[in-house]
């Protein structure tokens, strides 16, 4: 991802670049939204660069042709993107399958414990196993979709469409998943786990199916990925990329909110992609730690906006259906219980 | 060598478990507060350490000399003050503000990034050592070659467990820690500072960190995600000795650290790092409390 640093010095230059941002930010936009998902129902997963990269791998063994020569990997059935996609997204809900049978049912905690370490893991199993997938070799020549049927340079502006609008679909679903009622148990589960068990939710199973839903888009979004790229290696699912980055999109953009989810990943985005530029015309002492430096703020945004705007840039609403005109939730925001006790705590001391 | 990975795992699960069990709080920042501390021991080693005068010497067959015992001081300061100061500026706001688990969680894991953002800033992203040349190993029984370095890891290790163990049960003060892990409601209910309780907590588990970090960088290598890199594994030997356990922790830790060294008779070397997350989930779906944890 790093090669997007492009000049722009010139009017194509900047177009180009221009796209090739918008292309990769709605990719990481359709994570952010996945991860919202999950989140916004309190599941605390730590390891989207996993579901991510297996999405990748999976498409791009099922539509490269056979290994030839050098090359070991398994499938290589040369099948259609589409399919590819699919079987991205099926194999996103797999590993969130096998992660959750063990977590979801105990403390809220375990998941993200499980979770932190599997891209590493994937990683080194994608690196150290013998024709699997290519080894550190990685897979290359991945096609794009649609790529034969477009001539000369234009491919980047379908690429760009691509994105967009499995970024729309995405959104879409995930705005009429959680408005339907499905959504709002998950939310009622979230905010009172025991209320929503009392009236008589299987909240391990709602729970499962939001991590499910989330880790199929992260699954698409990877297959999106290795077929815009053409080429990925297990190094390219780094953990502060893949997973770190797409959290600060989402606590920065609004978490609970996926219209704040999408543009948390617009402007965390410009920020990280966007510095490369401006590193020619900082000064010498900060223009070679420009990359470090962006790292730490990336960390820092979310300490940050944990500490003074917890909500993200565009706060989750309380009005949770259109057929409610006020709700009990309208007129009590989040925490208002342990605002009460604390007030009067401070009472009692004075 | 299991036992040699498994105390430095031991070493910083028992402040993980610490820090978790009194504070309810999963710090995904304390692998990286052990890349501080062994690279805050590094600076005292290395030339710039020397300019003060700590590097030179040797104690006889281990590889280094009185340098590392002030690195090792320095790093256990340095990192506790860390510690404190992430407490006071972040947590300690956010537990007024109300904030829960998950909220403690993400503000580590953006933590845990910029402490490692900071080191690579700092030293760059080589790897070091903290003393050049290679340290011939001595046999002992059985025809088992052990570096004499080994020995101290070890011994710190048994050392820190047994200090932690007087602080824990033979204080007043760790009384009130274990009775805050308990019930931290309770606990302040019956007089106990809670606020002196946590900065304590946070001391000795970013001691501990540090600790372990030197052990770490003394056994391997002296590189900037090293700390980051051991987090699972952490998680895993916590998870295993029972949330909050620190005895447990350091069973858990050796248990971590050898099976990942035996497993290597059967699966590839790669595949190694998986070893902590297959207990992780055994260790879930066969008995969720740990091993010597008590049910909730």
């Amino acid at each position: 991802m790093e090669q997007l640093i492009v000049t722009l010095v010139t009017f194509d230059g900047a177009v180009n670049w221009t796209v090739g941002f918008l292309t990769t930010v709605s990719i990481f936009a359709i994570l952010a939204l996945a991860l919202n998902v999950q989140w916004s129902v309190g599941i605390l997963n730590f390891g989207v660069a996993a579901f991510f990269m297996v999405g990748a791998y999976v498409s791009a063994v099922l539509t490269l042709p056979a290994p030839e020569g050098l090359e070991s990997y398994v499938a290589g059935w040369g099948l259609p993107i589409p399919v590819g996609w699919l079987f991205a997204a099926i194999a996103g809900a797999v590993l969130a399958i096998l992660l959750g049978i063990p977590t979801l049912r105990l403390r809220d905690d375990f998941l993200a414990i499980a979770t932190i370490g599997v891209a590493a893991i994937l990683r080194s199993i994608a690196n150290s196993v013998e024709g699997l997938v290519n080894r550190s070799r990685g897979l290359n020549g991945i096609d794009g979709l649609l790529e034969d049927q477009v001539q000369g340079g234009g491919y980047r502006w379908v690429e760009l469409v691509i994105a967009l609008v499995v970024l729309a679909a995405v959104y879409w679903l995930v705005s009429r998943a959680s408005a339907s009622p499905w959504g709002r148990t998950l939310r009622a589960i979230r905010d009172n786990e025991d209320t929503a068990k009392a009236s008589g939710k299987n909240t391990v199973r709602f729970r499962m199916g939001a991590f499910m839903l989330g880790a199929m888009l992260m699954g698409l979004a990877g297959a999106i990925y290795a077929h815009r790229s053409g080429t990925i290696s297990p190094l390219t699912f780094s953990d502060l990329l893949g997973t770190f980055f797409v959290w600060t999109m989402l606590i920065v953009g609004g978490s609970g909110n996926h219209r704040g989810a999408v543009l948390g990943a617009v402007v965390v985005g410009f920020f990280w992609f966007g510095t490369p530029l401006i590193q020619e015309s900082l000064p010498d002492w900060l223009g070679s730690r420009v990359f470090q430096v962006r790292q730490l703020l990336i960390g820092l945004l979310i300490v940050v906006f944990l500490l003074w705007r917890p909500q993200g840039l565009l706060a989750e609403r309380d009005r949770v259906s259109r057929f409610v005109t006020s709700g009990p939730a309208g007129e009590l925001p989040e925490g208002w219980l342990d605002k009460g006790l604390r007030r009067l705590r401070a009472a009692r001391s004075r | 060598m299991g036992i040699i990975v498994g105390s430095i795992i031991a070493l910083g699960a028992m402040g993980l478990t610490l820090i978790f069990g009194v504070l309810g709080i999963g710090d995904f920042a304390h692998g990286d507060k052990m890349g501080w501390g062994m690279f805050l021991a590094f600076f005292v080693v290395s030339s710039e350490g020397a300019n003060l005068g700590f590097a030179g010497g040797r104690f006889g067959s281990l590889s280094f000399g009185w340098g590392l015992v002030v690195g090792l001081l320095v790093a256990m300061v340095g990192v506790a003050a860390l510690s404190v100061i992430m407490e006071r500026l972040v947590y300690r706001r956010l537990r007024v503000a109300g904030g829960g688990f998950f909220i403690f969680a993400i503000a580590s894991l953006g933590m845990s990034i910029m402490l490692r953002a900071a080191i690579q800033l700092i030293w760059g992203p080589s790897n070091f050592r903290y003393t050049p040349g290679i340290h011939p190993a001595v046999e002992i029984l059985g025809g088992i070659r052990v570096k004499p370095d080994q020995f101290f890891i070890v011994g710190v290790t048994v050392l820190a467990a047994i200090l932690l163990y007087w602080l824990l049960y033979r204080t007043r003060f760790g009384k009130a820690m274990r009775a805050t892990s308990d019930n931290p409601g309770l606990a302040e209910a019956s007089g106990i500072d809670t606020d002196r309780i946590r900065r304590g907590t946070w001391i000795v588990g970013g001691m501990l960190a540090a600790l372990a970090g030197v052990m770490l960088g003394l056994q391997a290598e002296v590189r900037f995600d090293a700390g980051f890199r051991l987090l699972l594994p952490l998680f895993a030997a916590m998870i295993l000795g029972g949330i909050g356990n620190p005895w447990g922790a350091l069973i858990g830790g050796l248990t971590v650290g050898i099976a990942q060294e035996v497993s290597t008779q059967w699966i590839s070397t790669g595949l190694k790092p998986g070893i902590p997350f297959v207990i992780v989930i055994a260790v879930l779906l066969l008995r969720p409390r740990g091993m010597f944890g008590q049910s909730r």
